[in-house]
């Protein structure tokens, strides 16, 4: 955990008394709509189909058991008591009015939490893995790096009116779990042959309209100068990026038009004047840094400790459960343990007030008070003692949050769609709840595997459709809702875009559709380890397309 | 058409202009007398496009009321429905229950359909 | 439109000038970047008034760079609130070329952006709205601190460290 100081708090409180301010000229007529907007929207305020929306950060994905029953009380103060976990690590919720804005954000802000550049042309919450700190594997912790962003990036007074949004994300271990190869700048912290710790920086990845992977652009920078170095790129951005199309203003079309290399040459002779002044971070700012993130004592255990084996051999179900949501901790005898929130037949990244106060209890008595927010819309309590594994199952299963679905077909990735937002074209939760319905079965569903489905209501692709293994997007044609599928995407250090099956189909034909290509799968994997993205990749996408023709 | 902003001022059939509240977002929509309501029931249905769009200028000058006015179809017979499935849902809500901590919503079986 | 210099409404003392008028010798002038481009920058030495340019935001700082020490003022443009590249047109004369002369915040200028272009180097602005200008100095007092370094000094700023990024260096070092 991350414990903000006298200085973090102060920020904090007064960004919610500006926003006070903001509103109350808004709603006496100082402001029209139009100069409101820019505003809102850097305060993660958008206006949906039936309400006002707020997107809250959670910085780094991580939350303590006091800020989750602070989202809890949001929700069912102000909101109709539930909420949406987004792809990237924040919150939203769906039905908050305008004139209670301020003191939703004041309350918020008592428990260190805001909705700070959540949306708007400037540059996003920092996003990072959802198991930073306690993966076996990683670089070191980049919930560090990603502070550090946080404050640089914080009201910027020269990187706010960018020409479009500008999303970083930063991983710290061989497997990217954050998904930086389809972020505007994506980090990954590396060492280099000197044992120093640097960043690899790639560029101008992103989905949306024009989907591109993230271009190297450096492959080391030395951790001392990476503010400069993102202060070089942002400056390049925010002068040449294009202002005269909305589809055409995100770095990734600026990459592409004028390519990297010319990129390189603009940010490195920048960053040239820049790296060695008063942006270079020293040894003391990163320490201070450092000594505010707070680890948990932990206890010298052992791995797979007695009460554990007894628990998994004597109770099939937690076994089920425990093979498949609970991964390796850096630490022997604990456990990181996935919180499904997919349960199935409802929206997916949903959660409500009461699971949430649940949840932040299970997260007290046994995982340290902390719980984490993942881009795949589940949530993860990062710090479980293996013994306690099966007390804590009995707990959230009784919560309805222990689907042992995580990686399976039903874990989806699904935006809010037609159902909430302005932009969409097309349902997207209903087409998730349908899908994970037809296959309930959780016993076949195993035996498919490891399957991503993203759902995306329109080209936005806020559903990641792109890097689904199996990607669903929503288009309108005449006032009907029809479906695009693609196979063979992913989003992690192979990240690739999937290609199209054909022709979309109309709303009802889908879920039939989606299965047709699951049972085609089935016939076609070489063996049972041959996963539904290896087939398509082996065979491409050609014979899958039988799948989308029923037989009538 | 879904986004409003695409929209030009070519219509086929009945339309009313319609918004969203500006201090909580409720979708409301322009009454004859140049009022707001809640109730589409309550909604001037206009079927000419130089009609709608001096309703729509009218509502546009209401910017302290509602928010983004513009011009959405209605199916007019006894009394006025959403014309598309965009507007039937701002009008009655998502096309699905929302989660709810009622004792019933979840259910701890790991197949378990849960009863909408 | 009022015009904010030093943080207070104030008359301003320079005539903007169009593309063909004639640049009056005995006045402050702002001129196209046009015309000024059209000199040498020698032929302004004998100019004993002061001469500020009006500096498109899709045109680089650095065709100034020759002009630079004999300008008293370059105004920036916001064609519209959203287009932020003056911001960084600001940042650079300051930091890159150290100008320290006037630099003009003009067009679609509102008071939630003053905090921003303080910080950016700008110390004068063309305001929109009356309101906006009397409510100068209350939206400079938004924030007791930013987390970011700033040149801007006198804005009285306090900084999360000072330099913020850096606890070892002192007030007053700056790469400048």
């Amino acid at each position: 955990m991350y414990v903000y100081d006298e200085f973090d708090r102060t920020f904090i409180a007064e960004r919610a008394e500006q926003f006070r301010d903001q509103v109350a000229r808004r709603l006496s007529g100082e402001l029209t709509e139009d100069e409101f907007k820019p505003l809102r929207l850097m305060n993660g305020v958008y206006l949906q189909l039936h309400a006002y929306m707020l997107r809250v950060a959670i910085p780094y994905g991580t939350l303590s058991s006091t800020q989750l029953r602070k989202i809890a009380e949001v929700g069912r103060v102000y909101d109709k008591g539930y909420g949406h976990f987004t792809t990237r690590q924040n919150i939203q919720f769906n039905w908050i009015k305008l004139s209670d804005m301020p003191d939703v954000l004041e309350s918020l802000a008592e428990a260190g939490l805001h909705a700070i550049q959540t949306s708007g042309n400037c540059i996003r919450n920092i996003t990072t893995d959802q198991w930073a700190g306690v993966a076996p594997d990683e670089i070191e912790d980049p919930r560090f790096w990603a502070e550090v962003l946080r404050q640089w990036s914080s009201l910027h007074p020269e990187f706010t009116f960018l020409p479009r949004k500008f999303k970083i994300a930063i991983a710290a271990t061989p497997h990217d779990r954050a998904a930086i190869k389809v972020h505007d700048i994506g980090l990954r912290l590396v060492r280099n042959d000197a044992g120093e710790v640097g960043f690899e920086v790639l560029v101008g990845g992103g989905l949306g309209r024009s989907p591109f992977l993230g271009k190297f652009l450096r492959d080391f920078v030395p951790r001392e100068h990476l503010i400069s170095y993102l202060e070089a790129i942002l400056r390049t951005y925010n002068a040449h990026g294009r202002r005269d199309n909305i589809y055409k203003a995100r770095i990734k079309i600026l990459v592409h038009e004028i390519g990297v290399e010319k990129l390189k040459a603009d940010v490195e002779k920048e960053w040239e004047r820049i790296r060695d002044g008063y942006l270079k971070l020293d040894d003391a700012f990163l320490a201070d840094i450092r000594s505010r993130f707070v680890y948990p004592e932990y206890e010298p255990l052992e791995d797979a400790p007695e009460e554990l084996k007894r628990a998994l051999a004597a109770d099939a179900r937690f076994a089920t459960w425990h093979a498949n949501s609970v991964a390796r901790h850096r630490e022997p005898g604990y456990g990181i343990v996935t919180v499904s929130l997919k349960p199935i037949g409802k929206p997916p990244g949903d959660a409500t007030s009461g699971q949430l106060d649940a949840l932040a209890d299970l997260a007290d008595t046994y995982s340290a008070g902390e719980i984490r927010v993942g881009h795949e819309q589940n949530l993860a309590l990062p710090h479980v003692r293996q013994k306690d594994l099966y007390a804590l199952w009995r707990k959230l299963d009784a919560a309805g949050l222990a689907t042992p679905n995580v990686n399976l077909i039903s874990d989806m990735i699904t935006c809010p769609g037609l159902d909430y937002c302005s932009l969409a074209n097309a349902r997207s939760i209903p087409i998730a709840t349908a899908i994970a319905e037809r296959f309930a079965d959780l016993d076949k569903a195993r035996s498919v595997g490891r399957l991503h489905v993203n759902i995306s209501g329109c080209i936005n692709a806020c559903g990641h459709h792109h890097v689904g293994h199996i990607g669903i997007l929503g288009v309108e044609k005449n006032d009907r809702e029809f479906y695009q599928i693609t196979l063979g995407g992913k989003a992690d250090e192979d990240a690739r875009f999937g290609d199209l099956l054909g022709p979309a189909i109309p709303y009802d034909e889908v879920t039939d559709t989606i299965e047709r290509i699951v049972n085609r799968y089935l016939d076609l994997r070489q063996s049972e380890s041959e996963l539904f993205i290896d087939t398509v990749k082996r065979l491409g996408v050609e014979p899958f397309k039988e799948a989308l023709h029923a037989v009538h | 058409m879904a986004h409003p902003h695409q929209q030009k001022l070519r219509i086929n059939g009945p339309v009313v202009i319609t918004a969203n509240r500006l201090a909580d977002g409720v979708v409301i929509h322009r009454t004859g007398e140049g009022r707001w309501s809640e109730s589409l029931d309550d909604a001037q249905v206009v079927r000419a496009a130089d009609e709608a769009l001096a309703a729509l200028k009218a509502a546009q000058a209401d910017g302290l009321i509602a928010v983004g006015p513009y011009v959405a179809p209605v199916e007019a017979a006894a009394s006025a429905r959403p014309g598309n499935l965009r507007e039937k849902i701002r009008s009655d809500g998502p096309t699905f229950p929302l989660p709810s901590d009622a004792p019933a919503a979840y259910l701890p079986k790991e197949a378990g359909k849960v009863a909408a | 439109m009022p015009y904010i210099k030093k943080g207070e409404v104030a008359d301003d003392p320079y005539v903007r000038l169009g593309g063909d008028e004639p640049v009056p010798t005995d006045v402050p002038a702002i001129v196209s970047l046009e015309w000024l481009l059209a000199q040498a920058p020698q032929s302004l030495d004998s100019r004993n008034v002061p001469l500020g340019v009006a500096l498109p935001n899709d045109k680089a700082e650095s065709l100034l760079e020759p002009y630079l020490p004999r300008l008293s003022l370059v105004a920036l443009d916001f064609p519209i609130y959203r287009d932020g590249r003056a911001f960084t047109q600001a940042r650079r004369l300051r930091e890159a070329y150290g100008f320290t002369g006037e630099i003009r915040a003009s067009g679609d200028v509102l008071r939630d952006q003053f905090l921003f272009m303080v910080r950016s180097g700008f110390d004068a602005f063309e305001v929109r709205k009356d309101h906006d200008a009397k409510a100068f100095a209350k939206a400079l007092r938004e924030f007791s601190g930013f987390y970011q370094p700033s040149l801007a000094r006198d804005g009285g700023f306090r900084f999360r460290f000072s330099p913020p990024f850096s606890t070892a260096s002192k007030e007053g070092e700056s790469d400048g």
